[in-house]
Formats: structure tokens, C-alpha cells, sequence
């Protein structure tokens, strides 16, 4: 088995051991147990499902006919992913699919940078008050997006930042940073302190020691808070439509998708190949990096 | 460089400019961080380190919040002072009250169902031959955006008119059809829809569920297990005296999260209903309100609601978390 998470040691298999195991599973693994997994992966699967093959059938099939009906009539086309590309009705999603690449990049990197260097900070130095600013920091956590927005948005309008990518990156930077910061502290104090030690023995400094000693040793955490950071931000509908609602130049396509569901709700060629438009990149995302993603899943839920 | 970039080579040159911006600023930090040394560098350098993030943190987050608090006792148009009127607006006029049941309504069953789900899937899946799979498929939702769920499932909840020669596209109705009954707009009806709407957060939340709470099972000790198994113990005897007393803590985590989670819904609503039809709870309220009725003061005192509210499940969790350390 490939699982995510080898949590288990289970030790060598001996072959008494297998056939103890084997008949203690077998009691235990009904028929019953089996298709109660098969019915949820089958509901949880279904819906889109349907909506991936109603993106490749015809319009007029998907308007008139359900999308089961397509095992009994197949007809396949791309007409709704060259729809959506290009411009029926005022649709084209390569503009916003570039938004949301643009927006996610800055959006990743700067949060994963400066929560780096914090994390290192409160993990690895002693400055007065460092205690009583993490305790700040870790509860800003809890603070909902919702609090900051209008403020927020003033702020831009006064030096005059409003419809420009700087909003969104500034946002969402910012709210990265408390979970980003404490997730990151966490792994950092993992690192032994004999390894720091040694280093500074050796005369490096706070900053040789970061590059050197720190950076190599963080790299799945900051992979697992790095796809984390990208799926929040590729995802985000609220923080898109405060700042960047009035034009389409910085609109991410998560927020065109909502639009396109608000005005033209029956539009389902659309919607569909809409919708798997958006999905594609987190979706691979995930496929390729699920063990990093559930790592950084659990180390933030679990260890508390 | 702080213009409006409109064309696709423009975005990505301004994307690239802010970059190295960034790059120059942490430069001059880390070169700072550099040149001090001795003692009372440590300081500096830990100051140094934190100045970016602390910044950040005051003024797009702690000010803000304290602006929005503030906010909250001013009138529609943030002019005149009105105490606790938004305040008593939540809690007596019928629309807002409908928000309010709605919110419990989704706060109530989203995390319990979603857990279920997870906890039952985890456990009927845990060592099968095709585990890694199983689990993916219904982690996968996870990782598609609330706004794409709300299209997925509008799609579910498509409703047809009953008439000769007009077929459903939804797959519910057609179900419904298909057992005799009457195909009906699904989203239309009260409450029925906000739990319809629910569902979604809850296809959306069990993997994540799952996720955690597959570590925890594999995380109890195969000698516990083993002993049971020799006793005799039947699946469901098992289930409730070994498995969820271990993965206890773990239940928690995972309940909170969601709640805390649920309570800033926001994206399904407003993709799926817009709110309308009695479905709106307080995150989606709190943007009506202020970017659609222009009413700021209760705008910003959903806002704090949705603050206070949180509170209390984040103070829940953390004490059951003491007290599972404390063991």
C-alpha cells in the first residue's frame, strides 16, 4: 500500500503472524462493510462526474436530455471548452484563468517567506517579549477575513490602490501569516538544538544558519503549507470580491464562475466547462501532491 | 508599477516586479540581520525577522478588526452613533432572525454529519486493498473551490417543469421522477434548501474529516486491537469502546474545525441561492449588507458576531486539548 500517511510500524510479517491477521480481518470485513464504501464513494463521486461528462456533451443534449442519458446516446464534443475560451456571451476564462496564476504566485511565496523567518525568530532567538507576541500572533488566528474587509478596503482606496493586483496580494499575505507562522514554528522547533549549536560553535550567524542549517530541513513543511497557501488562495471567493469585484482585469476565475452562475444560472455548456476550467489546476495540484497536502493537514489539526 | 495591469504580458510584468520588490526588501533585512553580531544582536535580529509579519498583522489585520468593531455601533452610513442598534437589528428583525436559525441550522449539522461521514468511511476503508484510491475519491472535493461545489450541485438540484416531453437534467428530480413523485424546484422551498445547501459543505468536509481521522485509527496501538479481536469483540462493540474513545481528542479537532469552518460559509450561498429565498446566513448577510443594501453599521456588526461566535468553539477546543495533554 502507498498511503499518505504510514502511521503504523507494524513490525515484519511473520508467516504465523499473516494467518492470525488474516483470519481476525476476514471475521471482521463484512459484505455489508464493503458496499457501505462503495455507496459514499459512489455519492461522493457522482456529482462531478456528471458535470465533467455534461461539459463535453453537446448544448442542446445537456438542456434537453440528463447526463445519464449520454451511456445510451454518446455524443462528445469540445464546442463548450472552445465556448468558454472563446467569448460566446462575453466568456472568456484564459483572462481570468491568467488572473488567478498571477494572483496565487505572490500570494504563495510572499507568506511562505516571512512566516519562515518569523517562525525562525520565535523558535530560535531570545528577545524580550518574543512569548507574549506569539501568543498575539497564534490568536489573530481565529480572527474572521470578515472583520478586516471594509476597513481594509478603505485603507486601499486611500492610497488609492483599488483594481490592482497589490490589494489581493497584500490581503491574502496577511491573513496567511498567523496559522503560516505557528504551523511553521511548530516544525521548527522539531529541528534539534544541537544542530543550532553546532552551527553557531562554528561562528555562523542567525542568518547562515537560516539559509544553511533551517531552509533544507523545512522543505516539506513549507511544501505542505506552500499547497495549502495555493488552494486557499486559487479557491477564495470573498477576498476576490471585495477587492478586485468592480473590474475584470484582476478578477481570479473563481470569481468569473460565481458571476457566470448569478447571471446566466441556466447556461450549463458554460457553467460545466466553466467549472472544470477552475478545478483542473487545484485538482492536479492535489493529485500530484497529496502526501504533502494531508502532512500539512495533519500537523495542523492534529498536534494542536 | 501600482496601475491597473490590463493585458496578459503587463500582469505578469507587474507580478514579476513585485517579486523582486519582495526579494529587495527581505535582502535588505537578512543583510542587516548580518552585519550585527554579539549579544545584544540576537535582539535585533529577532526584531529584525518579525518586523515584515508584525507589520503586516497591525495593519491588515488588528486594525481593521478594531476599525470593524468600532464600526458596528454607527448607523448605515457610518455617521451616527447608534450603540447597540445594529446589534438589537440581528436579533429582532425577521429577516436577520432567519439568518440566525439558518447559521445554527448549518453550524448544528454540518460538523456532526460531515464527521460521521468521515469516521465511518475511515474505518470501512482502513487496510483494504485499495485504501490510497477510496480515500481520494472523496477527499477530492477538498480541493475544488466552494464556488465550483455550488455549480456542481446546482446541476444536482436542476429542476425541469412537469410537463409531457420535458425530461429532468437535474439527477435529485429525476430520482424523485423516477419513484413516482413530482419533480420540484428544489432551492425554491424553505428550509428544505438550506439543508440542501448544507449537504455541499458536508460533501466538501468529509474528506477532510476522513483525512484526520484515518491517522488517528492507524495511530492506536495494534495490541489493543489484537487483545479485542482475541476476546471476540464484534465490530460494533469495538467501534464504540476502542476506536472512538481513542480517537477522542482527534473527534474534537475535527468537529471544531469544521464548525469553525461552517460558520464563515459564505461561497456555496452565494453561488448557489445568492442568499435569496431565506438561505442567507451571517457570512453571506454580513456582504449583502454592506456591499449590497450599503448598510455598513450591520454590515459590520455581522461581522463581529461572526467573531464573537467563533470564540467560544476555539475556547472549547483548546480546553479539551489541555485536558487531553493533562492526561
Amino acid at each position: 500500500m502507498t498511503t499518505a500517511t504510514p502511521v503504523t510500524t507494524t513490525p515484519p510479517l511473520t508467516p504465523d503472524k499473516a494467518t492470525a491477521a488474516a483470519i481476525a480481518k476476514k471475521k471482521l470485513s463484512s459484505p455489508w462493510a464493503s458496499l457501505a464504501a462503495i455507496v459514499l464513494a459512489v455519492l461522493w463521486t457522482v456529482p462531478t462526474f456528471g458535470v465533467l461528462l455534461s461539459s463535453l456533451r453537446p448544448e442542446r443534449a445537456i438542456k434537453t436530455t440528463g447526463w445519464w442519458t449520454f451511456f445510451t446516446n454518446p455524443t462528445v464534443t469540445m464546442d463548450n471548452y472552445r465556448a468558454v475560451f472563446g467569448g460566446e456571451g462575453g466568456v472568456n476564462l484564459a483572462d481570468f484563468f491568467i488572473n488567478s496564476v498571477v494572483i496565487c504566485i505572490p500570494s504563495v511565496l510572499i507568506p511562505l517567506s516571512l512566516a519562515t523567518l518569523s517562525a525562525y525568530a520565535f523558535a530560535w532567538i531570545n528577545f524580550p517579549g518574543k512569548n507574549v507576541l506569539f501568543l498575539v500572533i497564534f490568536s489573530l488566528q481565529i480572527v474572521p477575513l470578515q472583520v478586516t474587509l471594509i476597513p481594509l478596503l478603505q485603507l486601499y482606496v486611500k492610497i488609492d490602490l483599488t483594481g490592482t493586483f497589490w490589494t489581493l496580494w497584500l490581503s491574502h499575505s496577511t491573513f496567511a501569516l498567523p496559522l503560516a507562522i505557528y504551523l511553521l514554528h511548530n516544525f521548527m522547533r522539531e529541528v534539534p538544538s544541537t544542530l543550532i549549536e553546532a552551527a553557531r560553535v562554528d561562528g555562523a550567524g542567525h542568518v547562515s544558519i537560516f539559509f544553511r542549517v533551517m531552509l533544507p530541513l523545512m522543505t516539506p513543511a513549507l511544501a505542505a503549507f506552500g499547497i495549502f497557501q495555493f488552494l486557499w488562495v486559487w479557491n477564495d471567493l470573498l477576498v476576490a470580491l471585495v477587492f478586485a469585484g468592480g473590474g475584470d482585469e484582476v478578477a481570479p476565475i473563481t470569481l468569473q464562475l460565481a458571476n457566470l452562475s448569478g447571471t446566466r444560472g441556466t447556461a450549463w455548456h458554460l457553467l460545466s466547462a466553466g467549472a472544470f476550467v477552475s478545478i483542473i489546476v487545484p485538482v492536479t495540484v492535489f493529485l500530484l501532491l497529496q502526501r504533502y497536502f494531508v502532512r500539512g493537514l495533519l500537523a495542523g489539526s492534529v498536534k494542536g | 508599477m501600482f496601475n491597473t495591469a490590463s493585458t496578459t504580458p503587463e500582469k505578469l510584468l507587474q507580478m514579476v516586479a513585485a517579486l523582486l520588490l519582495f526579494v529587495a526588501v527581505m535582502g535588505v533585512i537578512l543583510f542587516l540581520a548580518g552585519r550585527v553580531g554579539g549579544k545584544r544582536g540576537d535582539k535585533v535580529v529577532g526584531y529584525l525577522y518579525l518586523t515584515p509579519a508584525i507589520l503586516m498583522l497591525g495593519i491588515g489585520l488588528v486594525y481593521p478588526g478594531l476599525r470593524t468593531i468600532y464600526q458596528s455601533f454607527f448607523d448605515a452610513a457610518g455617521k451616527a452613533f447608534v450603540g447597540f442598534g445594529n446589534y438589537g437589528t440581528i436579533f429582532t428583525d425577521d429577516e436577520q432572525l432567519t439568518v440566525l436559525r439558518n447559521t445554527v441550522f448549518w453550524v448544528v449539522v454540518t460538523p456532526f454529519v460531515a464527521t460521521a461521514v468521515g469516521l465511518l468511511y475511515a474505518i470501512l476503508v482502513d487496510k483494504s486493498r485499495f485504501e490510497s484510491f477510496a480515500k481520494a475519491l472523496i477527499f477530492l472535493p477538498m480541493s475544488i473551490s466552494f464556488v465550483a461545489a455550488g455549480v456542481i450541485w446546482k446541476f444536482m438540484y436542476e429542476f425541469r417543469p412537469d410537463q409531457a416531453r420535458v425530461k429532468q437534467i437535474g439527477l435529485i428530480n429525476q430520482i424523485i421522477v423516477w419513484f413516482g413523485g413530482e419533480p420540484k424546484q428544489l432551492l425554491l422551498d424553505s428550509p428544505l434548501n438550506t439543508f440542501l445547501l448544507i449537504v455541499v459543505m458536508i460533501w466538501i468536509q468529509a474528506g477532510f474529516a476522513m483525512t484526520i481521522l484515518s491517522a488517528a485509527i492507524k495511530a492506536i496501538p495494534d495490541d489493543i486491537i489484537e487483545a479485542a479481536r482475541l476476546d471476540g469483540t464484534n465490530a460494533w462493540t469495538m467501534f464504540r469502546n476502542i476506536t472512538v474513545p481513542s480517537v477522542r481528542p482527534t473527534l474534537v479537532v475535527v468537529l471544531t474545525t469544521i464548525g469553525i469552518g461552517t460558520l464563515k460559509v459564505f461561497d456555496i450561498v452565494r453561488t448557489m441561492t445568492g442568499g435569496n429565498f431565506e438561505t442567507s446566513v451571517v457570512a453571506n448577510e454580513f456582504y449583502s449588507q454592506t456591499f449590497r443594501a450599503d448598510n455598513q453599521g450591520l454590515g459590520a456588526a455581522l461581522a463581529v458576531l461572526l467573531f464573537v461566535l467563533v470564540i467560544p468553539i476555539v475556547y472549547y477546543n483548546i480546553r479539551q486539548l489541555r485536558h487531553s495533554e493533562g492526561r
